[in-house]
């Protein structure tokens, strides 16, 4: 075995803190060691020529790098011992930049915590044993969940390319939040006149399959194999039989509030979401359903000329497999009512912007025109409130929830249009208009007559005057004073929020959340669409607020990452699985239980004892399912459980070296 | 026993998907904490074998991390859930054995809390400089 260590300087950022020299010569006393050298930059053509240099000259067979963290070029230096036909899993790398040089500040400590780092790796590595992945078919079938924009561009894409995709929706209608949106910025495009024809061909295309008013149960697998469990909840209309006439729904005596219109309007208890629903059938909210809860009533099922309602329709479990799966599970608004300042909840006038585009919706509560939720005039004076819950993190999120500027920008322009003479102020922390035309947009609002108000709101509260309107407190930044408006309606800009339930379904797929809720793209510059997790990518607002321009290219990306994998129609396992020792296993099979891939079954091994046959059981690996998680290694009582590339021996070498 | 410029050993065994990435985060954003780790990278907190972290308090550690990720947020589902159990007896067989527990850590640190990372060491890093050397189960056979 010869062994060559490579300290890589990487420009400035480790040479800085870790006198790498030092290191590399430290490493010349270590047995088995032939070469040691330190280099500026590792990952570049000259640095891996310098590898292969070495190893040519020296015959080595075992290269330990230490570099930046093993999940940055873990695959490269694998990839070059592999053209070198070495094996990949020769290579093991020491993390001298995130867990040392940008750490630290004392270069002396540095320097000694970077040696004990690299003699680690170089005592790993003396067990490194050759690892090789196989082939797996892949299921060139793909699932997508959430049917808003960025779902419906996602499964468009990946069925265009000749893959089937299976479209999950919570709702009973496919269109999520744009379908709600009266104009899209910056264009003023009806947001319905150009969702309405995506919908409408997510439905009919030949590759789609809608499962609406369904929600996904489980996930098992892994990428190329996933086995989903989705559960198509009881819609108790037969959608083969419905003609879609609403009679029921015309007919139906229970009213509830409309989730679609936020809660402003009223809703049948048999109801479709909006009038361009796809798929355009109703469904019977059991919870609201007087026949559900009291036996009685049962009008629908009589007035029903296609005998389409089924009150005795049953939640259905649907299994299928996938290749690959895209989440797209969409944004919830944060409810302003846990900031008391704002009064929402106390004053009908203050209203959200969901809200606001609800009325301005011509199909929407109040058929386009925008009145005082308290009186039902028309509003002359209208306030708006940026970074509700958003940019504050004692107010909420911190981060800045991206679309709300522009979005009242929009609002003002619209208001101007429609109902000329109306006022509109915007406090704002600052208005940021990132993005092609959005600037000029903005600009526009302004030219319109919008008055911008640079500073933020402390209060809202009820003036009590005969109209019974309100008064914004707050600051203006250009006056440097406090400020008082009396206004006749309030819209708060909310903050975006992950979906409720997506962390669930981030649970389920295996990917991981970050603080905010939103589901950890795999690198968050050069990975944006992909996750941890291999087969499951991610598209829209589900990773953090993004407009729908910037939705629909990350379906567009997402679906792009599975139709490479179903073109590929191989992926390699991971090499990394479990191994047993048929030797000395016992077969006491403790480790089956805790395995999560189920991969690991009783196996027997027939052995001459004494002349005779003796059938003994041993645990047995099923290299395609195990993920190598260890878990099995872990509690394994005779050591007879083992994982590639962290076997018991490469961690106690490197425990001994420290 | 607050000992004069002790310093600690600490080897934390991390998990790759979620607190070797968030010691990742933490070095990218130039986070600062004491440099007496020495993190070991398992593919999840469940690989762990008791026995390694026995060696480890055999050669010297002064203190051993086990950090995984958040209990349902685990890369394979359940492996932490099998950490937290394993962990909770050998908190026990380490205090029966005449060692103060609190020098076994075992912590959830998901890829993305990087400030966790940095306090969970820094105040570790505390805890042992107050704990002292830890001699109990140190193999002085090759020490000279």
């Amino acid at each position: 075995m010869k062994v060559g260590v490579f300290i890589c300087w990487c420009g400035s950022n480790i040479k800085n803190m870790v006198d790498v020299e030092k290191v590399a010569r430290e490493m010349e006393n270590m047995p088995r060691v032939v070469h040691t050298q330190d280099v500026q930059y590792l990952c570049s053509e000259v640095g891996q020529q310098d590898i292969i240099k070495a190893i040519d000259k020296h015959k080595l067979d075992r290269i330990v790098i230490g570099a930046c963290s093993p999940r940055m070029h873990e695959i490269t230096f694998q990839r070059l011992l592999e053209s070198k036909g070495l094996n990949p899993y020769f290579v093991e790398i020491a993390n001298i930049r995130e867990h040392c040089s940008w750490v630290h500040t004392d270069k002396e400590k540095a320097t000694i915590k970077a040696i004990d780092l690299v003699r680690k790796a170089v005592a790993k590595s003396y067990h490194a044993i050759p690892l090789q992945s196989d082939l797996l078919g892949v299921t060139k079938r793909a699932l997508v969940i959430g049917g808003g924009i960025a779902g419906i561009q996602a499964a468009i894409d990946i069925a265009d390319a000749g893959y089937p995709v299976d479209l999950v929706e919570k709702e009973s209608s496919i269109g999520g939040r744009m379908a709600q949106f009266d104009k899209t910025f910056p264009t003023l495009d009806c947001s319905a006149c150009i969702l309405t024809p995506k919908m409408v061909e997510a439905a009919t295309h030949e590759n789609i399959n809608l499962y609406t008013y369904a929600e996904i149960e489980d996930v098992a697998g892994y990428v190329g194999n996933f086995k989903v469990k989705i559960r198509q909840k009881a819609k108790s209309v037969d959608p083969e039989k419905c003609n879609g006439c609403g009679d029921c729904i015309t007919k139906c005596p229970k009213k509830v509030p409309n989730e679609f219109d936020e809660g402003s309007s009223k809703r049948k208890a048999i109801y479709t979401l909006f009038p361009q629903a796809v798929p355009n059938k109703p469904v019977i909210d059991r919870d609201s359903c007087i026949y559900f809860h009291t036996g009685k009533c049962g009008l629908c099922q009589r007035i029903c000329k296609t005998d389409a309602i089924d009150y005795k329709d049953e939640d259905q479990i649907i299994e299928n497999e996938y290749g690959a799966i895209i989440a797209a599970t969409g944004f919830d608004i944060k409810n302003p009512k846990s900031l008391p300042e704002y009064h929402y909840g106390n004053h009908p006038d203050v209203i959200t912007s969901l809200d606001l585009e609800r009325m301005l919706n011509a199909s929407g509560p109040t058929n386009g025109k925008v009145i005082r939720p308290s009186n039902g005039e028309a509003p002359k004076k209208i306030v708006f409130v940026q970074c509700v819950g958003s940019r504050d993190r004692n107010k909420g999120n911190a981060y800045c929830s991206k679309v709300c500027c522009l979005y009242t920008a929009k609002h003002t322009l619209l208001l101007n249009e429609k109902f000329p003479g109306t006022e509109s102020y915007v406090f704002n922390i600052d208005v940021r208009t990132g993005g092609k035309g959005y600037e000029e947009f903005y600009e526009r609002a302004r030219h319109k007559g919008a008055k911008y108000l640079r500073g933020q709101v402390s209060k809202i509260e009820s003036l009590e005057d005969n109209e019974n309107r309100l008064l914004v407190r707050g600051f203006d930044g250009s006056l440097g004073e406090q400020v008082e408006i009396e206004a006749d309606l309030v819209v708060l800009a909310t903050s975006i929020e992950p979906k409720a339930g997506s962390k669930k379904i981030a649970n389920l797929l295996g990917v991981s959340t970050d603080q905010d809720g939103f589901f950890s793209e795999s690198h968050p510059k050069l990975k944006p669409v992909e996750t941890q997790a291999q087969g499951i990518y991610l598209a829209g607002v589900c990773q953090g607020p993004k407009d729908i321009p910037e939705a629909v290219s990350q379906a567009s990306g997402a679906s792009c990452k599975a139709i490479i994998l179903f073109n590929k129609g191989q992926v390699k396992s991971v090499p990394t699985t479990a191994m047993v020792n048929k030797d000395i296993c016992s077969g006491c099979m403790q480790c089956k239980p805790v395995c999560p891939y189920e991969a690991i079954s009783k196996d027997y091994v027939i052995e001459r004892i004494h002349g005779k046959e003796v059938r003994r059981p041993v645990a047995s690996i099923n290299r395609a399912l195990c993920q190598g998680c260890g878990a099995c290694a872990g509690l394994c009582r005779s050591g007879a459980m083992d994982v590639g590339g962290f076997t018991c021996k490469q961690i106690m070498a490197e425990v001994d070296s420290l | 026993m607050m000992q004069q410029n002790f310093e600690p050993k600490i080897i934390a065994f991390c998990c790759n998907w979620c607190s070797y990435a968030g010691a990742d985060l933490a070095g990218t954003g130039r986070l600062k904490y004491s440099e007496n780790i020495r993190i070991v990278r398992v593919p999840c907190s469940s690989r762990v074998e008791v026995q390694m972290i026995l060696r480890a308090f055999q050669n010297g550690a002064d203190g051993v991390m086990v950090a995984g990720c958040h209990p349902g947020d685990c890369h394979y589902d359940t492996g932490n859930y099998h950490t937290r159990r394993r962990m909770v007896l050998l908190k026990s067989l380490v205090s029966f054995m005449g060692m103060d527990p609190e020098r076994l850590l075992v912590k959830w640190i998901s890829g993305n809390e990087a400030a966790r990372f940095q306090e969970t060491v820094d105040s570790f890093n505390d805890q042992l400089k107050k704990l002292g050397p830890s001699n109990k189960v140190r193999d002085q056979r090759c020490e000279i």
